[in-house]
């Protein structure tokens, strides 16, 4: 290997003496590509440097330290992390982050059963269909906020219209700490079943249609194809998307941010993780202890992530 | 060099000599200049707009760009922005706030520019005047102070066979009336009773002879028993008296929405409001304002905004100018004749009350002879927000008044000890 790599410094001389003899053309093709591949790698390692690696090396550093209002920090040792221990509005907003990533999770099968209809080729006004699902997935979320606090309105929305009109007396479906957190979880699953379903389209047109056509010629009807062929077959896809939705989900912020707001009585049964790093760092100044947070929201999405890599090899099936 | 010598004499640094280089800051400033002004108010934009358009006539070589950010966000992004060493040139401080940014070192004392330009600090309503000094100097010119009353809906009293508020009217008689006024079979409350601390149990703590905070600063008073008698008169208008909407209710329609659309009879509300209330023709024929109820004593809390300047701003020369315009009789004139706000500067109150005949705005104005300013501390915010999420437990039913304000205090003298340190 060694002398390969002289001969890459010296490609004019040293082919006869080589043992295994290589085009000079071809190492010099490989500098080339080592050269292109760091130019073209460059931009997103460097972003990622400067705003993934380095900010969170910075953040990992200032969960030790003590923020006063405008800059200005102190050593602080371990205080942010025995402060935690003993905070119970972090650990409710775990509880309530967990309840969320639970109920956002069933947008993963709906995902699919939605992927499957639109899917079928005999079916009519699919580009529709297919636009009306995706749209949560790139509407503003402040717009999606707006549209949903009004549906819940205890007094005028139409849910309790509706709710009426079989006799139910709804609640005010935001601002009741009982509910709340459910009528999160819904927009939540409303919002991601666009996004999960065009992953499992793409998913799903990657599967040979041969499948389909065998198994048509052995009787087998469009529900147990669903279950036999497809389901099997777009593994992969339903790991991927149910690793992204819980990543997302954990880090649930402007839904909670937007229709829940800091004077709403649920907003304690309601408040996720990264609301509650908000509410430290940027309302209540404390820059060290939210750092301390991000912290152990970043523990538990590696956690749960790592979780779910090994569980893969129970149920994924590639190729 | 002169501008920087000017920076430094307006941050304080000597006073005798900045009459001098005044004259050379301007010189030195001669190009035009944008001044950046970040405000909260949607319904203040189009007066402040106005101001902004006579003070660029005036200094044509001064643009004035003003920020809207609505008051959810102004906080944290103004935070954010002048702890990254940017933010607005001039921007709306409040009372509850001013402490917090002035010791922080974010905010301009303006002694300097005031002792050069001779303003006559005597010309703003004193208790607003003396919230914008902290520690020795003036950070502010203030703007406005603001008043709260009883809003009522005649429409609904006449229907209830219920007389008018009147200046007479103790919490016993709101209580009476609220009760008199509630229909459930129609759906409308006698009053609203939301969890808020300006608009309306500040006052009643203050009213049963409690405190919010003790005079020097240091210790809540929310767990008092006055305090506590204070906080309970909501309480029971929403879990006892039924005379109220629930917590729940005003979070999904807050109480203004409900008034203006007839589902209460009565709110507390600011003067601040009297815009939005204009811009409702029905409000403008039902609605009317009374003074607030009192009990043992008659107080409420005002609070006033200031026009504060960025220490980090390069303009310090123009941002003074547009602050001392802002603060100056015209801009006050210009606030008060289109309705916006009562101004701080003194004797324009008049102006205000006529600029809506349809509503007995001299009842606001009334009411600012028993008025303290709100309740602050070196760093209000840490306790504020906090304090006020735990008394909401007594309003949802799940806390007794009692538990919540004693946790409530415990909040506060938690973070009161913090300052200290």
């Amino acid at each position: 290997m060694t002398v390969t790599e002289q001969h890459q410094d010296h490609p004019g001389t040293g082919s006869r003496t080589s043992l295994r003899p290589e085009p000079p053309s071809r190492s010099g093709l490989r500098r080339q590509d080592a050269m292109w591949a760091t130019v073209l790698i460059a931009p997103t390692a460097i972003g990622l440097l400067v705003f993934s690696i380095w900010p969170t090396l910075l953040t990992f550093y200032y969960s030790f330290t003590s923020w006063g209002a405008f800059g200005g920090h102190t050593w602080a040792g371990l205080e942010n992390y025995t402060q935690l221990l003993h905070d119970s509005e972090l650990l409710q907003s775990l509880v309530n982050t967990a309840i969320l990533s639970l109920i956002t999770l069933l947008s993963v099968p709906l995902g699919i059963v939605v992927a499957a209809l639109l899917h079928r080729p005999d079916f009519r006004l699919t580009r529709f269909y297919r636009t009306v699902y995706f749209l949560p997935a790139v509407t503003l979320p402040a717009s999606i906020a707006l549209m949903w606090r009004l549906v819940y309105n205890g007094d005028f929305g139409p849910l309790n219209w509706t709710l009426s009109l079989v006799g139910i007396d709804g609640p005010s479906w935001l601002a009741d700490s009982h509910t709340a957190i459910y009528a999160l979880g819904v927009v939540s699953i409303w919002g991601s079943i666009g996004y999960n379903m065009v992953l499992f389209l793409a998913g799903m047109q990657a599967i040979p249609r041969d499948y389909y056509e065998a198994a048509e010629l052995d009787g087998a009807g469009s529900i147990s194809q669903f279950f036999q062929i497809t389901v099997p077959l777009l593994t992969p896809t339903t790991f991927f998307v149910t690793v992204i939705t819980v990543i997302n989900a954990l880090q649930a912020f402007d839904l909670v941010f937007l229709m829940i707001g800091k004077t709403n009585p649920a907003l304690e049964k309601s408040q996720t993780v990264v609301y509650l790093f908000y509410e430290k760092g940027f309302v209540e100044s404390q820059g060290g202890y939210a750092a301390a947070i991000a912290f152990v929201l970043l523990a538990v999405i590696l956690v749960f992530t790592a979780v779910q890599f090994r569980m893969q090899r129970r149920w994924v099936h590639y190729g | 060099m002169a501008a920087l010598c000017v920076g430094l004499a307006a941050a304080g640094c000597s006073g005798s000599d900045t009459g001098s280089n005044g004259g050379a800051a301007a010189k030195a400033e001669s190009g035009a200049v944008t001044i950046s002004y970040a405000i909260w108010e949607k319904p203040q934009l189009a007066t402040m707009q106005k101001i902004a358009a006579k003070f660029h006539a005036e200094n044509p070589k001064i643009t004035v760009d003003i920020q809207l950010t609505p008051w959810e966000q102004y906080w944290t992004k103004l935070q954010t922005s002048l702890k990254g060493g940017s933010g607005a040139d001039v921007f709306w401080m409040n009372i509850p706030n001013l402490k917090k940014y002035a010791n922080g070192g974010v905010l301009m004392p303006i002694d300097a520019y005031v002792d050069r330009d001779k303003v006559d600090l005597g010309n703003y309503v004193p208790a607003v005047m003396d919230a914008y000094k902290f520690k020795d100097h003036v950070y502010a010119l203030p703007k406005d102070v603001d008043a709260i009353a009883l809003w009522y809906n005649k429409e609904l009293f006449k229907q209830a066979g219920v007389d008018y508020p009147t200046a007479d009217w103790t919490w016993d008689d709101l209580t009476a009336a609220a009760q008199k006024l509630t229909d459930p079979a129609k759906g409308v409350y006698g009053i609203a009773a939301p969890a808020e601390d300006q608009a309306n149990y500040d006052n009643t703590i203050l009213q049963a002879g409690g405190q919010i905070l003790s005079a020097d600063g240091k210790k809540s008073g929310l767990d008092s028993p006055e305090a506590i008698r204070g906080l309970q008169f909501w309480v029971d208008l929403i879990n006892k008296y039924h005379a109220s909407p629930s917590l729940q209710q005003m979070t999904d329609t807050d109480s203004e929405q409900m008034f203006t659309s007839g589902k209460v009879a009565m709110y507390y509300g600011g003067s601040w409001t009297v815009l939005d209330m204009k811009a409702i023709p029905e409000a403008k024929r039902f609605a009317d304002v009374a003074p607030m109820p009192h009990d043992a004593q008659h107080y409420s809390v005002s609070n006033g905004l200031g026009m504060v300047i960025n220490s980090k701003t390069k303009h310090p020369d123009a941002a003074w100018q547009w602050v001392k315009y802002l603060g100056g009789k015209a801009a006050a004139q210009m606030q008060a004749e289109t309705g916006t706000v009562i101004p701080a500067y003194k004797g324009m109150a008049d102006a205000w009350v006529k600029s809506s005949p349809e509503f007995n705005l001299q009842v606001f104005v009334d009411q600012l002879k028993y008025a303290q300013p709100l309740p602050s501390s070196i760093d209000t915010p840490a306790w504020r927000d906090p304090a006020a999420a735990e008394l909401a437990k007594a309003w949802t039913g799940s806390a007794s008044v009692e538990d919540a304000a004693r946790k409530a205090a415990q909040i506060m003298n938690d973070a009161l000890a913090k300052e200290g340190s």
